[in-house]
């Protein structure tokens, strides 16, 4: 249809999520038109994302500062970390503001089968912290899928000799579902409705 | 993907009567290049249909395109390229639905290149395929399973948890999460140093779904037994007239949760599991489980094992359960499931042919009966919609 530099920004775009080759033609023939208001800038942006935003040391939030604003805050629970599978569950956890805790982002789930195991996790990296600040409440928010449930049982088990109540997000998450694809609301309730879980 | 322009409606049409459990029945059927159909067109009502004709016409196809109906993968478990019509990419089944006194448009099939099968109700689609169930069910017997009682225990198991999930909704689900964690254990059991708590974590979740399934089956093995042992039911069904099987659960979970409450039943798995990690990882299996089970039949005329009996009795004693299963199904949930049987008369000698014939007019269940014989079928003539297929076409009778 067209040149190799078009063709190959749209193959690009269209890896994007929610975004197929037809849509991705689209967003090519618009940031190529409105190259001085969409296009520069969007590269600049880029740029700027690129070189400030990185991985939280801590929790593995995305942010310019590192640790990050969440896990610098003086306002926000310091003695209770949610776990969930990524960044996007914490952005709805937020979105929700039903939440004043720290967060532990695993960046995926506990599976043999994918080759992902607790190193991969930074588990080693939240029992530290567990340990070291007195932690005192561990949430866990992970999806009812087999290895979410899995990655659970493995945290749940990991913290049993500590000092710490472990629970889960109460029901209203439905299985195989994502916390980024509920609603305030519903995430709230789950929160209300988190149960200390016994193993 | 054409859909039938049909909208839930009252079911008045003269000549029905109202059951006791009403029967779920295809009123309208619609194949576009599915197996060897390219295009077929069908209208039934609720009275048993006849197919006959010569093997490889396409009797059983349409067998399979009903089964497709319900949640599943069908009688022949084929995948969704197998069912495309040769030289085609996409199929269709479309169906009318009558359902307690609605009927339903479904549609299913496959979009060309699509490895997911397209379900659309009422030309919504929809993402899960246990939302079938609430209007539709079928059971079945082919001629593939005739040598299940020889056959491996992993084929029982199969033919069980069919039966199970056909009444409990959430069974499916569990069994597919236990098989996914039973590969994760393996292949963590095959690491140079696999993370003790890690295994622990999979194991209690094996314990947890695994003593789910085993109870579940256990419920529905033991309703079943009272309904092949004349139980009485909350309607006044007809007695079967095939022989009573007696089942019974064989395993070391379904020993388990003989002797103990659910609850202790986990925790022991639980233990047996940490205690096969070696054996177990030289083995490159799990030595404990729901998977280890085996479903026991026995004739209960004669207390004779099943796998004793002849082929004959063998069948007959496979039959008087799928029925008894349609029964147990209407009990709980208020609707006759359709039952498909294919090649089943051919084996059953003119008695229990017209046990047979008598048994399903009183059940009131749509039964499609397949056979390459059509005399086999006339003590129904007048009872029946019969059919001959030739060719991938149906002519009525
Ligand atoms: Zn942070």
């Amino acid at each position: 249809m067209s040149t190799a530099e078009i063709d190959q920004l749209a193959r690009l775009l269209a890896k994007l999520p929610g975004l197929g080759a037809r849509s991705s033609r689209r967003a090519v023939l618009a940031l190529l038109k409105r190259r001085e208001t969409l296009g520069e800038p969007l590269v600049r942006a880029l740029r700027e994302a690129f070189d400030k935003v990185r991985a939280c040391g801590v929790c593995g939030n995305l942010d310019s500062i590192d640790p990050c604003g969440i896990c610098a805050s003086q306002r926000r629970d310091r003695q209770t970390i949610l776990v969930c599978e990524e960044v996007e569950d914490l952005w709805a956890m937020e979105r929700a503001q039903s939440y004043g805790g720290l967060y532990h982002v695993l960046g995926g789930k506990l599976s043999a089968i994918d080759a992902v195991g607790p190193e991969d996790l930074g588990i080693d990296r939240l029992m530290a912290r567990i340990q070291a600040d007195d932690v005192k409440e561990v949430i866990l928010a992970l999806g009812a899928t087999v290895d979410g449930q899995t990655t659970a049982h493995y945290i749940a088990e990991r913290l049993a000799g500590l000092a710490v109540n472990v629970s889960r997000l109460g029901h209203g998450v439905p299985v195989g579902g994502e916390l980024n694809y509920l609603d305030e609301g519903t995430l709230q309730a789950a929160l209300r409705a988190r149960q200390k879980l016994t193993l | 993907m054409a859909t039938f322009a049909v909208n839930r409606a009252d079911l008045t049409q003269p000549g029905i009567q109202a059951n006791r459990s009403s029967p779920i029945a295809i009123r309208q059927m619609r194949l576009r290049d599915f197996r060897n159909y390219r295009r077929l067109d069908i209208e039934t009502d609720s009275r048993p249909i006849i197919l006959t004709g010569d093997n490889g016409a396409g009797k059983t196809n349409l067998l399979e395109a009903i089964s497709l109906l319900a949640p599943g993968r069908g009688i022949r478990r084929a995948s969704l390229s197998e069912l495309t019509r040769e030289g085609g990419h996409t199929w269709a089944v479309t169906a009318t639905i009558a359902s307690g006194k609605e009927l339903v448009g479904v549609t299913t099939g496959r979009r060309s290149d699509s490895e997911r099968r397209l379900i659309e109700i009422e030309g919504v689609a929809t993402r899960s395929q246990s939302e079938l169930a609430a209007f539709m069910g079928a059971t079945w017997l082919t001629p593939a399973q005739d040598r299940l009682f020889m056959d491996s225990p992993a084929a029982r198991r199969r033919f069980l948890d069919r039966l199970v999930l056909a009444i409990d909704n959430g069974h499916a689900r569990r069994v597919a999460s236990y098989e996914r964690t039973l590969r994760e254990r393996v292949l963590l059991l095959r690491q140079a140093r696999p993370d003790p708590h890690w295994l622990r974590a999979i194991e209690q979740r094996l314990a947890e779904e695994g003593i789910a399934i085993a109870a579940a089956r256990r419920e529905l093995v033991q309703a079943l037994d009272g309904v092949l042992a004349g139980a009485p039911s909350g309607d006044s069904a007809p007695m079967s007239p095939f022989p009573a099987a007696h089942l019974a659960l064989e395993g070391g979970v379904d020993a388990m949760l003989e002797s103990m409450p659910a609850v202790r039943a986990e925790a022991l798995l639980i233990e047996q599991l940490a205690d096969a990690r070696q054996a177990d990882s030289l083995q490159g299996g799990t030595s404990h489980g729901p998977h280890r089970s085996d479903l026991r039949v026995i004739d209960a005329e004669s207390g004779r094992e099943a796998t004793a009996c002849s082929t004959g009795r063998q069948k007959s004693l496979l039959l008087g359960i799928v029925l008894a299963e349609a029964r147990l199904r209407a009990d709980r949930q208020g609707q006759l499931p359709i039952i498909l049987l294919d090649e089943v008369v051919a084996h059953l000698d003119e008695r229990r042919r017209i046990q047979l014939f008598d048994y399903l007019v009183a059940l009131g269940a749509q039964t499609w009966l397949t056979g390459t014989d059509e005399p086999n079928f006339a003590p129904l003539k007048g009872a029946a919609q019969f059919f001959h297929v030739q060719d991938a076409v149906l002519i009525r009778r």
